[in-house]
């Protein structure tokens, strides 16, 4: 099995998975191998490690595509996804005039908040994804999704970006003394008066300023994030799960297999990095012949490596087969095994690439 | 180093699967056998730590695991119910606040609350006088803390609320936490990290945002799994010449493992040149799974090199 097989006339591939199995660099080696398949392909991650421009051997890339040099007619652009200035775009786009804009861009508020809060480099990982795509100058864009703490944060980004502006119904009691506080009755007052000694007058203000120019804005950010929402479920995207084989990174992975299949949202394939080297099982360790190999004193101890390089691999063998068969009814995994050096430039990609493009699957049981 | 021990919060930070939660059990074990009452805080809701422990999530209260060790699952919406009760005075009120839909709505909007409220905890664990006056106060505090990238973001909430807010009983709170977050007297950072090329940049990257956005150190550095060099070069060597005359497995993997240790060791040597100082290392553990014995005996050897 080749990933080339699993996003076939795919248009949008979503790496998904814990954090710390290769999906960065599983996303960039895509994208490298898909363009040396000669089409425009755009590899998009929003971690703020910079570990994209990592893998592709760049020194930086700013919220802007970056060509990055291939061999071959295919296209592979990158880019680094900053998620404030994506928000601060977003926000000029929806304001209804200046004064709107203005005023959140200007809010303390949200100038102190809309970077840091986990939550808004997902809404925008789906923005930028999805403007990307109205614009139709790829054939393939690949996303490599943030680390979120619960793969579920990423799916539930459109929601309840919706969810946030509908709190338009906030400014209406963030302004005391206006008609709002007679919609929500008598406990308001109280509620005002409660919130205000929690929060302090001035920030009330400024959060009452945020949530009302952000309610102006609600509309169209609904509209967004429900055609964000439909992307994210169409037939042209799919989502790719990467892991590794450890057991709390394959638990995750079949937690969000599970979370995908719920939703309806289309699942391509998954991929498994860093397997261990060896085969599993083989014949058993023949302590004689490597002594006799290697003489009394290194034998053994290669022999004792050997022991535990197998109880490893067996490990990862038996995990392997537990996401198999989860994914019962999809492709087997392709597996990737640990590499001898990490994976930082194009050619660390392109060895990476030997076994996600290979024709066959690479069976655990080899 | 040692002092590491003498603080009384300590974060252990580093990027997703580099081993944070191992470090953070296992420097709980190191103070709680040192006789100090320990408490590690999950932040995730994933309570790996505690499972290992216990087979089962501890939730939202301080649970004992063994002598002197305790974990708490710190949810942020209960971490902001606790606070408020004591804060919204008289009760009464403090009913109307929660049982009202807006303020659900307030608390879930607010970008950054929950981070917020989860620091709240943190910081009223390290307090020797309680929110709960029965409450029994800790020695050591640890933090599981949630990946670098997120991690810094984590570290300043206090003080982007505290900034935000600028006057009020916010501010004055958020303020009170930075100071003790910031303070290294009663603080330590340890930022967990691999032999590898991306988690020692990330290391690397971390240590200088800590220190330029927020004037904190790094105290500790542990490089986990760091694996066993186990044969010299002239065994390699011979491994190597054995291997283009023989395939087997045996040779295969050792010199799979040599490799892997000699880019590993390449790693190690390069984040010692950008710290100016040698990390702490854990050795990686051929266990299937890392257990409650795991966890001992990574602990025994953190205690070793503290």
């Amino acid at each position: 099995m080749s990933v080339a097989q699993l996003i076939d006339r795919k248009e949008i591939v979503i790496c998904a998975g814990a954090g710390g199995v290769g999906k960065t660099t599983t996303a960039a080696a895509i994208a490298l191998g898909m363009a040396s398949r000669g089409l425009k392909v755009v590899v998009l991650t929003i971690d703020p490690a910079k570990r994209l421009a990592n893998s592709l051997g760049l020194p930086e890339l700013a919220n802007e595509e970056h060509r990055v040099e291939i061999e071959g007619d295919g296209e592979l652009w990158a880019m680094h996804l900053d998620p404030k200035r994506t928000f601060d775009e977003l926000i000029e786009k929806h304001a209804s005039d200046e004064r709107t804009r203005d005023a959140v861009l200007s809010n303390r508020i949200y100038q102190e908040l809309s970077n840091a809060v986990a939550g808004s480099q997902e809404y925008m990982a789906m923005e930028k994804l999805y403007e990307l795509y109205q614009e139709e100058r790829y054939d393939l864009l690949v996303l490599d999704t943030p680390p979120t703490r619960n793969a579920l944060d990423f799916l539930d980004a459109p929601e309840r970006l919706s969810r946030f502006v509908d709190s338009r119904s906030l400014q209406l009691f963030m302004r005391p003394g206006r008609l709002g506080l007679k919609v929500f009755g008598r406990g308001t007052g109280m509620l005002f008066s409660g919130l205000q000694r929690v929060t302090g007058v001035d920030l009330l203000q400024d959060l009452s300023e945020f949530f009302a120019s952000f309610g102006d804005m609600a509309e169209g950010f609904r509209e967004r994030a429900a055609s964000t929402g439909q992307l994210l479920a169409d037939s042209r995207t799919t989502f790719l799960l990467v892991t590794s084989p450890r057991r709390a990174a394959i638990d995750e992975a079949i937690f969000f297999h599970r979370k995908l299949r719920e939703r309806g949202l289309p699942f391509g394939g998954a991929v498994v990095n860093r397997m261990s080297p060896l085969a599993v099982g083989g014949e058993p360790v023949d302590e004689a012949e490597l002594e006799q190999l290697l003489g009394e004193r290194l034998g053994p101890r290669v022999a004792g490596n050997l022991a535990d390089y197998r109880a490893i691999a067996t490990r990862d063998g038996e995990n392997v087969e537990r996401l198999a068969r989860e994914l019962s009814e999809g492709a087997p995994p392709i597996l990737v095994p640990h590499l001898e050096d990490d994976v930082h430039d194009l050619s660390g990609l392109l060895q990476m690439n030997e076994y996600l493009f290979a024709a066959e699957a690479v069976s655990s049981h080899r | 180093m040692a002092d590491i021990l003498d603080k009384r919060l300590v974060f252990v930070t580093g990027k997703g699967g580099v081993g944070k939660t191992t470090v953070a059990a296992a420097l709980g074990l190191v103070a709680a056998r040192a006789g100090k009452r320990t408490i590690v805080c999950e932040v995730a809701h994933q309570e790996r730590m505690s499972r290992v422990f216990r087979r089962e999530g501890v939730g939202f209260s301080e649970t004992r695991l063994a002598t002197d060790l305790y974990a708490i699952s710190i949810d942020p919406q209960q971490s902001m119910e606790e606070y408020l009760r004591q804060q919204v005075k008289p009760s009464a009120l403090y009913g109307v606040l929660f049982d009202n839909r807006l303020f659900q709505y307030f608390s879930a909007a607010t970008p950054g609350l929950r981070e917020l409220a989860t620091m709240g905890k943190v910081w009223e664990l390290a307090q020797f006088e309680r929110r709960d006056p029965e409450a029994a106060p800790y020695d050591f505090v640890i933090v599981d803390s949630p990946s670098t990238g997120h991690g810094l973001g984590f570290l300043r909430t206090p003080r982007t609320f505290r900034d935000a807010a600028r006057v009020g009983p916010i501010s004055r709170q958020a303020g009170k936490i930075d100071a003790f977050i910031t303070d290294s007297g009663s603080t330590g950072v340890v930022a967990v990290a691999l032999p590898e090329e991306m988690p020692v940049n990330e290391t690397v990257d971390f240590e200088r945002e800590l220190h330029d956005e927020m004037g904190m150190e790094l105290d500790t550095v542990v490089v986990n799994a760091l694996y066993p060099e186990r044969f010299d070069p002239e065994e390699a060597e011979r491994i190597e010449q054995a291997a283009a005359a023989n395939g087997s497995p045996g040779v295969e993997a050792a010199l799979f493992e040599h490799r892997r240790a000699r880019t590993q060791r390449a790693e190690l040597a390069r984040l010692t040149e950008e710290l100016g100082h040698d990390p702490l290392t854990l050795p990686f553990l051929f266990e299937p799974e890392l257990d409650l014995n795991s966890f001992e005996e990574l602990s025994t050897e953190l205690e070793a090199r503290l």
